[in-house]
């Protein structure tokens, strides 16, 4: 059983899909979502401890021994991810029995719960893959049922979002393999760790470095990488609660985690860092996205998308750590990645909670919301302060590794706009706190009470991460730290 | 107790004060004893650490390591005794000021007041006993925001934009010069913990010394130096004990403080005097003295003209701190403690004026010394100690610093210092003036004096203002110790 | 000439690649973009495929008689890549009939004109 984890993983979630389709009943399929990510993340935990005191854990599926068979590869890096997924995954399934019931029909209730499971399934699948082109085929598993998942949503605007994505997304995800297939032309394999081995020889050639390009855009399109990001706001801004959290919190993410794979994994560090203006353009292409995104996100009239362009922001800061590229910038990428996701999924949750309860999350809505909703309010103000960055909280643990290794590469100005860009988080966040504390409410549209007692036991055990993990840091850091010695080649 | 398990009392007392204050909410009386009896029980812990200090030890208690490397831990120095000393005894006689004017004033949302004072509270020890920069770092960004609803407590567009300024200037002055240094300063040194003698000595050159030093001046907003001076007297819409917990027992405070801890234990003394890093500092400050003095002079309202004066006064410690010997550090160390009580007093009586007499204008207190004997009394020993005649305070912490001054020969800070003087009696003798001497303007008005519990807490801390003065032995003796003693 | 000639399954890839793209960014009608995605996709397959035929091989059949033969994992691979390229094929579809139950239109400028219209919130 213990040695057949990793492929567990990834196939319990995806058996309960189809199991869940078949049975239909919407407690039974919420039972079986829920215990199938409660099952996976027991198991990203036990995996996570296993690399920690054993080091990396290769897993050949079938008993193929790679490159015939597929590989699965548990590492210092894809371990954290896996937990960050898992664990978002098992958080919102308390929240979606009283989110879900509020917001879909009742015969479809068993589909979104197969999705999710299938979505599940796909990222983690991308996480613990160690073959090339199997990253593909997981990403489109998750990515499929996120089209879905996100059509879900009420208004019909989620509808257009969704396609847009569908169109921007299968564009990204076939660069990618263009980019695995030039790969594969060029070195006749697709197992991951070959590949490593065979493309230093190889570096420099023009297919070769057309396959980074390609991976390098696909990849992008994927993790909205500015100005990649256009599908991601109207995704977020109209799918339901419970997916833009658990998408906000985990999808782009593993997006930065492949990316972060073939940059370190596959091309190596010397030849993405030292020969090509990679991380140039990284450094150019997310300070352009912190600035921007952030002020867009300063004038949004709806607090739901507000978060979603900060996204956006935030996603630069971690592509920021990838072209600073040194172990503290690496660590920050990967602390953030783990931290914003706590963040952010705690946030959209507590936003579902507004929507259900005001019927919407505009501005209008949150006047006076302090006293309507004082539990939800003051969660969305304690989750905004690590998304500013103050100190206690995850945001600033990743921001403290992002400045220093700004700083440690000599760019100073780097950690100044850095620093200089949390305050128009500071701003974003503010208008939240003065709409819901400052104003008086808006007779009309006033919420009717505070959120379902579930919805707001699993935002708060999100807010009580985003404290713990700022001050109890030796998990997250530790790990970051292992994952970015890992991608320079410290460590086994 | 040991002295980490009194540490740990300390910082968990006005935490647990906040859970029972908001548990107790619905009832006034008992919220107000849970406040009572928390700052009387806190400030019987952070004395029972006195002993161990006054001894010489340094009681230390460690938490976690926050970062690796990097403890959140605490260590309680003479300086952050002398600071938790003030804050947590004058939590006390603000506590009893705030019961008379919250109730007297009718205002709104007095749970959360409460609340969000205890919470101060813990910041405030929480800075005074951390044992290195980023536990200070942690405590004194708690403390912006945790004041944040404090300062916009009437939730009207005055408080918005007043809240507005006093967030802005605080969070971005912390954010954009504070952390950067802190973590520049952790690149350079390898090591954040408050060390006697710094921990920058030798460990880079004297232009990255002198930049860093500015941004910790500039990055510690809540010392107020010119020009991040803007948020004091736009967080002057607060209620009148949020001032004062402002001015003299938290925020303020927590700012010099920061810099003194800075200057003594980062960077160092003698390591700074030796790279002449510091040489604009006193310059910076003694602009700062003068102009927000002057600002003070020309403002008819009386909370505003208050909050110059305290621009002005932080200025003093930062001057202090900057001369860079020890007897300077030792004045800059005395005048936090004598700026507080002076100050303190000077607001409660501007807030019981505001309750008794609802006037907020200097020139309208003509007379009012006859209806309000004991206020302006007080009013007037607390401007004494501003000035800094005998026998107040304020007299104590000047000499220090006027010694220091002509030690160090430095000319330019002694006529700051004369001038500011002269400025602080021509800004504040009038007032006493028009209370005791003009005659009253209007007829009819039939007030007497505040209620019973603003009246003992004012009468009380400009006792203390004049005790400061005749009992000075463990101020001194706490300040010498942080200048190396 | 003779580069362009032996490479022309690329050449032919490249084009299948721009076209496809091209039709996704040009085209406002939404079943017209999800054509362009298809072709797109279809230039992988290619991409693929074409490399691993060896001219003159069979099938990869493990017997005396067969020496030479194509590599069989391409065809694998994108087998794989086809049935997920269906899959997104049909998605799209039936989300393009919803958007048409909900805005009676499949053209883009006219959706969003809809949403952008005065009385809804924006």
């Amino acid at each position: 059983m213990l040695e057949h984890l990793p492929a567990l993983q990834v196939v319990v979630p995806l058996a309960a899909a189809p199991l869940i389709v078949l049975l239909r009943r919407p407690r039974v399929a919420w039972l079986l979502a829920s215990a199938a990510a409660l099952f996976a993340f027991v198991a990203a935990l036990v995996l996570a401890a296993e690399v920690a005191s054993t080091g990396a854990i290769s897993y050949h599926l079938g008993s193929w021994p790679p490159p015939w068979g597929i590989e699965y590869r548990v590492d210092a890096l894809s371990a954290f991810v896996l937990v960050l997924v898992a664990g978002v995954g098992a958080v919102v399934m308390p929240y979606a029995w009283r989110s879900i019931p509020a917001e879909l029909p009742r015969d479809q209730h068993y589909l979104f719960y197969a999705l999710q499971c299938l979505c599940l399934a796909g990222l983690l699948g991308m996480t613990i893959t160690g073959d090339a082109f199997n990253v593909f085929v997981f990403m489109e598993v998750a990515s499929l049922s996120m089209y879905v998942l996100i059509a879900l949503g009420r208004d019909r605007r989620a509808l257009l979002a969704a396609y847009q994505y569908l169109i921007l997304g299968t564009i990204g995800a076939t660069f990618y393999v263009i980019g695995v297939g030039l790969l594969y032309l060029l070195t006749g394999t697709l197992n991951i760790a070959d590949l490593a081995q065979r493309l230093p020889e190889l570096a420099g050639s023009r297919p070769a470095l057309a396959a980074l390009a390609f991976i390098t855009v696909g990849v992008s399109l994927k993790l909205a990488l500015f100005p990649l990001h256009l599908w991601l706001p109207n995704a977020y801004a109209y799918a339901p609660s419970v997916v833009t959290a658990f998408l906000a919190a985990t999808a782009t993410k593993v997006s930065v985690y492949v990316l972060l794979r073939f940059y370190f994994g596959v091309f190596g560090a010397r030849q993405v860092v030292e020969s090509l203006p990679v991380t140039g353009i990284l450094i150019g292409l997310s300070v352009v996205a912190i600035v921007t995104a952030s002020l867009v996100a300063l004038w949004q009239a709806d607090f739901k998308r507000l978060l979603a362009y900060s996204s956006v922001a935030q996603i630069g800061y971690i592509t920021l750590g990838i072209g600073i590229a040194n172990e503290s910038g690496l660590t920050a990428t990967v602390l953030h990645l783990f931290n914003h996701g706590v963040t952010k999924g705690a946030l959209f949750l507590l936003v579902g909670g507004i929507a259900l309860r005001a019927g919407g999350a505009g501005f209008e809505q949150l006047r006076g919301l302090g006293r309507a909703m004082p539990l939800t309010s003051l969660g969305i103000t304690l989750a905004g302060l690590s998304l500013i960055g103050v100190p206690g909280t995850a945001g600033f643990i990743s921001k403290w590794y992002l400045v220093l290794g700004a700083l440690q590469a000599g760019q100073w100005w780097l950690a100044a706009l850095v620093v200089a860009t949390s305050l128009i988080a500071v701003a974003y966040v503010w208008r939240f706190v003065e709409a819901a504390y400052l104003s008086a409410p808006d007779e009309r549209s006033a919420p009717a009470g505070e959120a379902p007692r579930v919805m707001l036991i699993a935002s708060w055990l999100a807010v009580g991460a985003c404290f713990w993990f700022g001050i109890d840091t030796a998990y997250t850091v530790e790990g970051a730290r292992r994952a970015a010695l890992f991608m320079l080649g410290g460590l086994p | 107790m040991s002295a980490a398990q009194l540490i740990a009392a300390c910082l968990a007392l006005p935490l647990a004060g906040a859970a029972g204050i908001a548990l107790a909410g619905s009832r006034p009386n008992l919220r107000e004893s849970v406040t009572l009896a928390t700052a009387a029980l806190l400030f019987a812990c952070v004395l029972g650490l006195l002993p161990k200090v006054l001894a010489g030890g340094v009681p230390q208690l460690f938490v976690l390591e926050m970062l690796p490397g990097i403890a959140l831990g605490f260590r309680v120095e003479p300086l952050g005794m002398l600071f938790a000393l003030i804050a947590s005894g004058l939590w006390i006689v603000n506590s009893v000021y705030s019961i008379g004017y919250m109730r007297a004033n009718e205002e709104p949302h007095q749970t959360r007041f409460y609340v969000c004072f205890a919470l101060a509270l813990a910041a405030t020890l929480g800075i005074a006993f951390s044992a290195n920069l980023l536990t200070l770092f942690l405590f004194y960004e708690m403390l912006t925001l945790v004041t944040w609803p404090l300062v916009t407590h009437h939730g009207d567009d005055k408080a918005r934009a007043g809240g507005r300024v006093y967030l802005g200037i605080l969070i971005g002055t912390s954010i954009v010069f504070l952390l950067p240094a802190i973590i520049a300063t952790w690149a350079l040194a390898g090591t954040l913990d408050f060390t006697p003698g710094g921990i920058l000595q030798g460990k880079a050159s004297g232009t990255v010394i002198g930049g860093l030093l500015a941004l910790y001046m500039f990055g510690i907003g809540k010392a107020a130096l010119m020009p991040f001076h803007r948020w004091l007297p736009a967080a002057m819409v607060a209620p009148t004990p949020v001032s004062a917990l402002l001015h003299a027992v938290a925020v303020v405070k927590a700012g010099v403080f920061a810099v003194v801890k800075v200057i003594v234990y980062v960077f160092g003394v003698d390591a700074l005097a030796g790279v002449r890093a510091a040489d604009w500092l006193p310059t910076v400050a003694g602009f700062t003295i003068v102009a927000a003095s002057i600002v003070a002079l020309r403002s008819d309202n009386l909370k505003r003209r208050l909050a110059y004066s305290t621009v002005s006064q932080l200025s003093y410690v930062v001057l202090a701190a900057a001369l860079l010997t020890p007897v300077s550090v030792t004045a800059a160390a005395l005048h936090i403690a004598a700026h507080a009580f002076g100050k303190i007093t000077l607001f409660f009586a501007a807030g019981a004026i505001y309750t008794a007499a609802h006037k907020t204008e200097v020139s309208q207190l003509d007379g009012i010394g006859r209806r309000m004997p004991w206020t302006m009394g007080a009013f007037a020993v607390g401007a004494i100690s501003m000035v800094g005649l005998p026998p107040a305070a304020g007299f104590l912490s000047k000499w220090f610093l006027l010694t220091a001054v002509l030690e160090a020969g430095q000319w330019m800070a002694l006529a700051v210092v004369a001038a500011s003087t002269l400025l602080n009696a021509a800004y504040f003798a009038p007032i006493v003036y028009r209370a005791f001497l003009r005659p009253a303007a209007a007829r009819g008005e039939a007030h007497g004096e505040a209620p019973l519990p603003m009246v003992a807490a004012l009468t009380a801390t400009a006792a203390l203002t004049v005790a400061l003065f005749f009992y000075p032995d463990l101020a001194l003796a706490l300040a010498r110790a942080t200048a190396g003693g | 000439m003779d580069a362009f000639a032996s490479h022309y399954t690329y050449w032919v890839t490249v084009f299948l690649m721009a076209a496809g793209l091209y039709i996704m960014i040009a085209r406002g009608n939404l079943v017209k973009k999800l054509v362009g995605l298809g072709i797109f996709q279809t230039s992988v397959y290619l991409l693929y495929i074409a490399p691993g035929k060896l001219i003159g091989g069979t099938a990869p059949i493990v017997a005396e008689a067969y020496k030479v033969y194509s590599n069989p994992l391409p065809h694998v691979l994108i087998l794989t890549a086809i049935v997920v390229g269906i899959a997104t094929l049909a998605l799209g579809l039936a989300i393009v009939v919803r958007i048409r139950e909900a805005y009676g239109s499949i053209e883009e400028d006219d959706i969003l004109a809809l949403d952008a219209e005065p009385g809804k919130r924006a």
